[in-house]
């Protein structure tokens, strides 16, 4: 808030300027109740990123898409600048920390070096800790992140981006993004990551910032259930067949896809990969209901079964990031709550508390990836509400309250959860940051459901052939 | 003993069409005497009634062929209506109420149709599909559908049926009978669903 305004005094003093590029997409996120989030305004740093200076190919298109990465990533206060150069121009003649570097500079004949000459002190005054400048180098993009309480630059990334509209060019941009928030931040960020999700039977990719929605499935059996394996080159995901449920493996790159060996007898369902991608372990339901099981995916062997459950049902299998154990869902109660055992099926005991005749079923549980939760929905009053266990203290906290929420799945920040909610009307993806409440859609379109992040997505992972 | 009734009429109904089309034969004309020869015409006359009746038995045997075929035709459209209401019995739904797998009591006597009707049919096979509401949980649906589907085949199965003539399965929530979203929908959706896998051409009431 205090960027805001005391930009807003800012923008006053220099006059007339554009629409802010950013802003759009914020303006209708906060629909969404906040029950358990501390929300502390103004503690996050504040970023700004800088005009434009000089041309390049696609380098519009590449600063809106670091700036919305920026913005989705929710970790820093974006101070957004208008449409000109005035703010910068009229700064650099006063900059007193800037000695020592070159004035001026175009995109032409250099990037961080020779562009560096920042008023730090004008946009300290605007509440920016961090500024981020995009420009281009020849064929190189280069994003500068300078540091404005340490008047210099804090690190300067150099990308050869693909060609806009080739394939691999807007997960390359990701990567810059999350690159410079790195180099902010110290911590990675989630732009160059994708969710898979559920419609009309069949599974979909689509970018974390909701570009490049794309079909993956290549039949047109119903498909249920995909799960990431833990390097994002590949996922698994149900398929219903000849009455059974049907486990495939399916590259992400090339599209091809095996059956798991042991399907096809059952109706196997709940694929989840082990953090070491040896593992699958999914649910089996039989005549003697449904139970967990694990298979060697490495070497097609060794299906062992995990769970017994003759009168209750074991299903919706979630590694700990350690492989160590599997949270996973149990009818033993009566209705369904949230388990956990060690990863070999000993020790099952109850994991998320409840109380016996009042509380709700409780479903979909997945792990965070950083091990300190497990997201779950769990029935209240009639309706499904995201929750999160805190797996030290086992303790539990309700994130949504508005319309129907459930399938929650983290992102690799451990931060946001992707989940889907009827908020709007109808059924669609959303996703929340935990440490700040915002609430934005992901994709509007209706019946899109059962959603999974992937994990961070290298070169190697994402690239299309 | 309705098919039983049926055929008997249908059967009666033959014979008096049978009976109605001989006794309607015209009887053989008399032939005019011929006066130069009465054993010439005593032959005609014989041959004249010969040929009358070896006519009116062409024409009996014709309407008895066409009697025995419509009979058949009747019979096979009798019995496939009495298989078609055998399979409609035995396609009949049972329901469940929200987030439960156990059997209704009204659903019982339902079932009790179907265990008759597996018996009187030893050839027949079954599969029992458990489907769920939207409500739940789209994964936990299916292994709700399961124990639905699973509820149905033990109660036919602690009536005498052999398990193995009973295939179960689940759909969970993904194939729903009626769309909408309202508890008149949802509790149609929450059913099982019985169809013939095999030896359902000819089915026999119980």
């Amino acid at each position: 808030m205090r960027n805001e305004i005391r930009f807003a005094a800012l923008l006053l003093a220099v006059g007339p300027f554009g629409r802010p590029a950013a802003a759009q997409d914020t303006t209708s996120i906060d629909r969404g109740v906040r029950i358990g989030i501390i929300y502390r305004p103004g503690v996050r740093p504040g970023l700004v990123m800088l005009p434009r200076t000089g041309g390049g190919m696609g380098l519009d298109s590449v600063r809106i898409m670091v700036a919305r990465d920026i913005d989705y990533s929710d970790r820093f206060e974006v101070i957004t600048l208008p449409g000109g150069d005035s703010i910068r121009l009229a700064g650099s003649p006063t900059a007193k920390r800037g000695t020592g570097r070159r004035p001026g500079g175009t995109a032409a004949t250099g990037g961080a070096q020779s562009g560096s000459t920042l008023n730090y002190p004008l946009y300290q005054a605007l509440g920016a800790d961090f500024a981020l400048d995009i420009t281009a180098a020849g064929d190189t993009t280069v994003a500068t992140l300078h540091d404005i309480a340490a008047a210099g630059i804090r690190r300067t990334v150099r990308a050869r981006l693909p060609r806009p509209g080739d394939p691999d060019f807007r997960m390359a941009v990701h990567r810059l993004a999350d690159q410079a928030l790195q180099a902010a931040l110290g911590t990675p960020g989630i732009a160059a990551t994708r969710v898979l999700f559920v419609k009309d039977g069949k599974v979909y990719q689509i970018d974390q910032d909701g570009a490049d929605q794309k079909l993956v499935s290549s039949t047109n059996r119903q498909a249920m259930s995909p799960a990431w394996g833990s390097d994002g080159r590949q996922f698994a995901y149900m398929e219903f067949q000849a009455g059974k449920g049907w486990l495939y493996l399916q590259e992400m790159a090339t599209g091809q896809r095996t059956a798991v060996s042991t399907t096809g007898t059952a109706l196997d369902f709940t694929p989840a990969f082990s953090p070491d991608g040896q593992t699958l372990a999914f649910s089996r339901a039989t005549e003697e209901g449904t139970d967990l099981y694990t298979i060697n995916i490495k070497n097609n062997c060794c299906l062992r079964r995990l769970t017994v459950g003759r009168f209750s049902d074991n299903l919706s299998p979630t590694f700990s990031p350690d492989g160590q154990r599997i949270a996973f869902v149990s009818t033993r109660p009566g209705l369904p709550q949230i388990y956990v055992m060690a990863a070999d099926g000993t020790d099952q005991q109850l994991f998320a508390p409840f109380d016996y005749g009042v509380t709700g079923s409780s479903n979909a549980p997945e792990w965070s990836p950083d091990g300190q939760s497990v997201a779950f929905h769990r029935d209240v009053a009639g309706t499904l509400q995201v929750f999160v266990l805190d797996v030290r203290t086992r303790t539990v906290r309700q994130l949504t309250s508005v319309g129907r929420n459930e399938d929650p799945t983290w992102a690799p920040d451990s931060r946001h959860l992707a989940f889907v909610s009827d908020r709007s009307g109808y059924r669609q993806l959303w996703i929340i940051d935990l440490d700040t409440g915002r609430i934005r859609p992901l994709l509007q379109q209706s019946g899109a459901r059962l959603p999974a992040w992937s994990p961070r997505l290298s070169e190697a992972s994402s690239s299309t052939p | 003993m309705k098919s039983v009734s049926l055929l008997l009429a249908l059967g009666l109904g033959a014979a008096v069409i049978v009976g109605a089309s001989c006794g309607g034969n015209p009887p053989p004309q008399p032939v005019t005497p011929n006066a130069d020869s009465a054993a010439a015409a005593e032959r005609a006359k014989q041959d004249s009634i010969a040929a009358a009746q070896a006519e009116a038995e062409r024409q009996a045997a014709a309407e008895r062929e066409r009697i025995a075929r419509q009979r058949e035709a009747d019979s096979i459209a009798a019995l496939s209506r009495a298989s078609e209401e055998v399979r409609t019995t035995l396609a009949a739904m049972i329901h469940f109420d929200l987030d439960k797998s156990s059997l209704r009591g009204d659903d019982l006597g339902t079932l009790d149709q179907k265990v008759a009707i597996l018996q009187a049919n030893p050839g027949l096979k079954i599969r029992i599909g458990g489907h769920c509401d939207e409500r739940g949980s789209d994964e936990y649906n299916l292994a709700l559908g399961n124990r639905r589907a699973q509820s149905a085949k033990q109660y036919l199965v602690s009536h005498g049926i052999d398990a193995s003539r009973i295939e179960t399965q689940s759909w969970g929530e993904e194939r729903p009978l009626v769309n909408g979203h309202d508890e008149s929908a949802w509790s149609q959706n929450r059913r099982d669903e019985f169809e013939v896998t095999s030896g359902g051409d000819n089915l026999h009431r119980p």
